[in-house]
């Protein structure tokens, strides 16, 4: 298990990224805890990887005003210590606890995950239930806003387009006062997680979101259940979930809905005991 | 500080090993050494049209048509009815199973011959594949080996006649259990490094294995080379379970190219390979009917255990070791009167069978007291109950159960009253009964069994071995400056021999364990052993050690009884020195006397000084058998079928326990090893025989966040024929815990109706088996 062989640069600023990815087959590297087993059983085979680790303005975590800025290159262990100026949202840190073990979280980042889009990692789900913005770059032109709802197209499929880089993400800094329940179901501590629930609510905002990750594909917005628990404040019967799941995922089958309901069910119950 | 046989000390090689100063075959570091990658088959059946090797790459890849000289490993057993398979070293007209060698590329670096392996071009045309044993077995099915007439490797038959025992059971229960495909997953996966060495005129192979002495026969025969002509060492080795006690095609492949090309090779396994190729454990079926009488009480069994041994037989221990211990094992602790069982071993394309810690015991264990807890269940009874009246009593001892097997010491029902005491049943039912109001399902499983541990040349024998264990031996010398020095040919990998057999010396010669350096796993500097299995090293070892040591003491005294002026009889050895009433001489004065002043000495001292090598075999070869109970108490959370082990109790009887502190040890690893089989590991195939799980986030391990605090009770329950007591018990603690942990689980989901009969019990199953039960209860309200 060693990778082919191939090139490594580290471009100074992140405007020379975009020229570097021109290279034939480059390929950016920031934490390597996806890429590199990827690397190494000879599944991803680039000419180039492009290190991003060294990059400071990718590990900003600022407040815009209203908007609190994460950088793409801030790691898991990063956000779980709440090493940061600025303090982040409970939920993140919640999150980033529980991904995957200590080792991974001290090198593996928020965009690198992002970019990554394993349908059964925690960012993907959780910054979609935050209504999270990914700020992308390409070098050449003004950076691009694009919400995270969306961005995933299917397991490893994004709208990245080639040239582009993630550079951070934006969730309203309102977020961290919000009510949110989390909860990933996986075989063993540090596993990858075979179902995720996940709610947040805001009502100053008048925001509600439920989301079920681990689909095998993107996170799904469950946004009728949502609408009806900032309606009524009850928790949705199950047979309510399991026909949403339904509608979302005809082709699951019956263990992967009752997981996925368990979480979803779980996650609401942490906000609506 | 006493260091002898009972003292719970830290092991002597825990310093190297938590300092990183210890040295696995990965660590050498040698001039010109070439590392090799293997081409493996792709495909799991098939027959090789070609294979292309790239222009240039000359004399870095090798082909079978390279090794003319290489004989095939051939594992032989004189079982009637048993076929011989040749497993060539590198794949020859077939491939097998998905994993198999084909071709070899070396270069200076991994990564390098990882390259070259990539532009070797193998053509196959694919065959029928056989992913179990119902395909294998059908008729006409396609053949593994084209000179068998069918796939199955040997067919056993035991029958005791049970023709009362149906006549008289008023309770029949019938079950069929299957257990996965897994494994062994040791920290460090297998490695060789070979060399020609000129001075020597020796070939040397660096092999991480628990069995040196074997693998230099092995090897030797192999190479058609004379066994001077070899030398095995076995390094540090990180951890072995089996995995390392068979000859394997990658040693062969490196000793022949160290042979051939005269520089030195190395190979080392990753994770993938061992998880794709090592694949090669743990896999039966059974379908068991078992007769009892109103009370719970086994009147016979009937059984019959598919073994799905892959492509390939391995040697010495062959494609059968495991049929044979399973059938021979399946009553277990039980005192059952008749009993019939056919085995099954079947050939499938999956990797060689290689027998790992508990031997088709944990499988038999997990099929029996699922099937007591069953009975229990039909007759309405506590399982703990059922298992009193069917375990061997203490007063029934020695016991020669129905399969011939001698039960040396011991009284089971007493372990499994013990685990019941520790685990607190009573106190149990009481959280139970509150955890129903809360709708949670918590259940309490037991599992008891035998580990028939050192049994040596007759057992062996029977099994129709090939290489039969027979003499352990050992050296013990006293050095010049009163230290002593312990040679052994077993092996010690993380079970900790290397300071157990320190132990027994310094038992006999009250040395502190620090002054006693253990050499072992060089077979140019060792006796010979057939090596550390079938949980034989301690008892073995530890014996020869034993007996050299007490041959060695006697000299010891004698020098000193001269130096003394006294009789040697009126002499005593402690405190590291001789005592003579007051007076004392010390081993190192009495060293110094037979290496430096010989003119000390007396005119008729034994001409063999101070270094005695002594051969060991217990007076009884059938085995001495340590026996335990575990008991776990579950909870099964019914939404996501994960099980939680909320406590574990371990009550065990090994005899003389040497070190209770490595026991602890063995018992922590090898309850989580049995935690791996009951809820987490199994190697999963698609239709065309590809391993799924090649990867560790595929294949899951437990890790410490799924593991109980194991809580231990033990006896000392000596054995009459082993010196000191002492009985085996490396393999013990990973045979119970399916059996245990999935009672549990069926008695959490009794209430809903669902029961679990497959391992590992994963949520998906545990989900299924719970929406099958509510299916049918909703059927029958419909009805």
């Amino acid at each position: 298990m060693k990778p082919v062989p191939f090139a490594h640069s580290r471009p100074a600023k992140l405007t020379e990224i975009s020229s570097a990815l021109d290279a034939d087959n480059a390929k950016l590297i920031a934490g390597g805890q996806s890429l590199g087993p990827m690397l190494n059983l000879r599944l991803a085979r680039p000419s180039t990887l492009i290190g991003l680790s060294h990059l400071t303005e990718l590990r900003s975590v600022r407040l815009d005003g209203a908007t609190l800025f994460i950088g793409a290159g801030v790691t898991h262990a990063q956000i779980e210590d709440g090493d940061s100026d600025v303090d982040l949202p409970p939920m993140l840190r919640h999150v980033a606890r529980n991904i995957a073990y200590r080792a991974v979280r001290n090198k593996g980042t928020l965009g690198g995950s992002l970019a990554h889009a394993d349908p059964a990692a925690d960012w993907v789900t959780a910054m979609t239930v935050l209504d999270a913005v990914l700020v992308i770059a390409n070098g050449r032109e003004k950076k691009r806003r694009e919400p995270m709802s969306g961005f995933m197209e299917g397991a490893y499929r994004t709208k990245l387009q080639p040239g582009e880089i993630i550079v951070g993400v934006e969730i309203s800094a309102a977020m961290g006062e919000a009510h949110w329940g989390y909860e990933k179901i996986c075989r063993k501590v540090g596993e990858f997680a075979d179902a995720i629930g996940a709610i947040v609510i805001h009502p100053g905002l008048q925001y509600a979101r439920v989301v079920a990750g681990a689909t095998e594909g993107p996170p799904i917005l469950l946004n009728d259940i949502a609408r009806a628990i900032a309606r009524t404040a009850k928790r949705p019967a199950l047979e309510e979930i399991d026909a949403a799941l339904a509608a979302h995922l005809p082709g699951a089958d019956r263990v992967k809905r009752q997981l996925l309901k368990t979480a979803l069910s779980r996650a609401i119950a942490k906000v609506i005991p | 500080m006493n260091t002898g046989i009972g003292a719970r000390i830290p092991r002597k090689e825990d310093s190297r090993h938590l300092r990183g100063t210890a040295q696995f075959v990965g660590d050498i570091k040698m001039q010109g050494c070439w590392e090799a990658a293997f081409v493996r088959s792709p495909l799991a059946h098939a027959r090789i049209r070609s294979i292309r090797i790239p222009d240039g790459a000359e004399g870095r890849v090798f082909t079978v048509d390279d090794m003319v000289d290489l004989l095939p490993i051939r594992a032989e057993s004189s079982l009637p009815s048993y076929k011989t398979s040749d497993h060539p070293a590198l794949a020859r007209g077939k491939v097998r199973f998905a994993g198999e060698c084909i071709a070899v590329c070396i270069a200076p670096t991994r990564a390098e011959a990882e390259d070259l392996a990539e532009t070797v071009i193998v053509e196959l045309d694919p065959l029928p594949v056989h992913v179990g044993v119902e395909s294998a077995l059908a008729p006409e099915a396609a053949r593994l080996h084209d000179d068998w007439p069918d796939n199955l490797f040997l067919s056993t038959e035991f029958d005791s006649d049970l023709s009362d025992a149906r006549a008289q059971a008023t309770v029949v229960i019938e079950r069929e259990y299957t257990t996965a495909r897994q494994c062994m997953v040791p920290m460090e996966g297998k490695g060789t490094l070979a060399f020609w060495d000129g001075k020597a005129d020796q070939l040397v192979v660096y092999t991480s294995t628990q069995v040196p002495h074997l693998i230099r026969t092995g090897i030797a025969q192999c190479l058609q080379l004379d066994q001077g002509d070899v030398r095995v060492i076995a390094p540090d080795v990180g951890g072995g379970f089996g995995y390392k006690c068979v000859l394997q095609c990658e040693e062969l492949v490196v000793s022949w190219l160290a042979r051939s090309t005269g520089r030195p090779i190395r190979w080392t396994e990753d994770r993938r390979e061992h998880l794709t190729a090592g694949a090669n454990t743990r896999e039966h079926k059974y379908k068991l009917t078992a007769y009892a009488d109103d009370t719970g009480r086994l009147l016979g069994l009937d059984a019959d255990i598919w073994v799905d041994v892959g492509a390939y037989s391995v040697w010495p221990f062959t494609a059968c070791l495991e049929a044979a211990q399973a059938g021979g094992n399946l009553p277990g602790p039980y005192d059952i009167g008749a009993y019939a069982c056919r085995t099954h071993s079947v050939a499938t394309n999956k990797p060689g069978f290689t027998p790992y810690r508990g031997v088709a015991r944990p499988g038999v264990c997990f099929a029996m007291e699922l099937t007591i807890d069953a009975i229990a269940r039909a007759v309405g009874r506590d399982p703990l109950e059922v298992r009193e009246i069917n375990l061997v009593h203490g007063s029934a001892m020695p016991y020669t159960n129905i399969t011939g097997k001698y039960y040396d010491t011991g009284d089971y029902p007493e372990a499994a009253r013990q685990a019941a005491r520790m685990i607190d049943v009573a106190g149990f039912s009481k959280r139970k009964q509150a955890a129903e109001k809360e709708g949670r399902y918590l259940g309490i499983g037991f599992s008891s069994f035998t580990e028939q541990s050192a049994h040596g040349t007759k057992v062996f024998a029977s099994w129709g071995l090939a290489l039969v264990p027979g003499y352990e031996q050992a050296m013990v010398k006293l050095a010049p400056t009163g230290s002593v020095e312990v040679k052994s040919g077993n092996h010690s990998f993380g079970q900790g021999l290397e300071t157990t057999i320190a132990q027994v010396a310094s038992e006999w010669l009250s040395v502190d364990i620090e002054q006693i350096k253990v050499t072992m796993g060089d077979t140019g500097m060792t006796p010979y052993s057939t090596g550390a299995y079938a949980s034989r090293g301690m008892v073995m070892a530890g014996g020869a050690v034993s007996k050299a040591a007490e041959e060695l003491s006697l000299r010891i005294r004698a020098i000193g009884a001269h130096l003394l002026q006294c009789d040697r009889e009126e002499t005593e050895l402690k405190d590291g020195a001789v005592f003579c009433g007051a007076a004392s001489v010390s081993l190192k004065q009495i060293a110094q006397a037979w290496y430096l002043r010989p003119d000390m000495l007396a005119e008729n001292v034994n001409t063999m000084g101070l270094e005695v090598t002594e051969g060991y075999k217990p007076d009884i070869d059938t085995g001495v058998f340590t026996y335990a109970t575990h008991a776990a108490v579950v909870e099964v959370d019914i939404a996501t079928g994960k099980v939680e082990i909320q406590d574990y109790v371990i009550f065990e009887d090994c005899g003389r326990r040497v070190n209770p502190l490595i026991l602890d040890g063995q018992s922590y690893g090898g309850a989580a090893q049995g935690i791996g089989t009951a809820l987490f590991e199994e190697v999963i195939y698609d239709s065309a025989g590809q391993p799924l799980t090649s990867t560790l986030a595929d294949y899951i391990l437990p890790g410490p966040a799924e593991l109980p605090s194991f809580r231990l009770g033990h006896s000392e329950t000596l054995s009459p024929h082993t010196r000191h007591g002492i009985k085996g018990v490396g393999e013990g603690a990973a045979i119970a815990p399916s059996g245990a942990i999935v009672n549990a689980i069926n008695d959490a989901l009794c209430p809903l109706g669902a029961e679990l009969t497959s391992i590992p019990a994963t949520p998906r199953r545990i989900l299924e088996a719970i929406f099958m039960a509510q299916d049918a209860s909703t059927r029958e309200a419909a009805e």
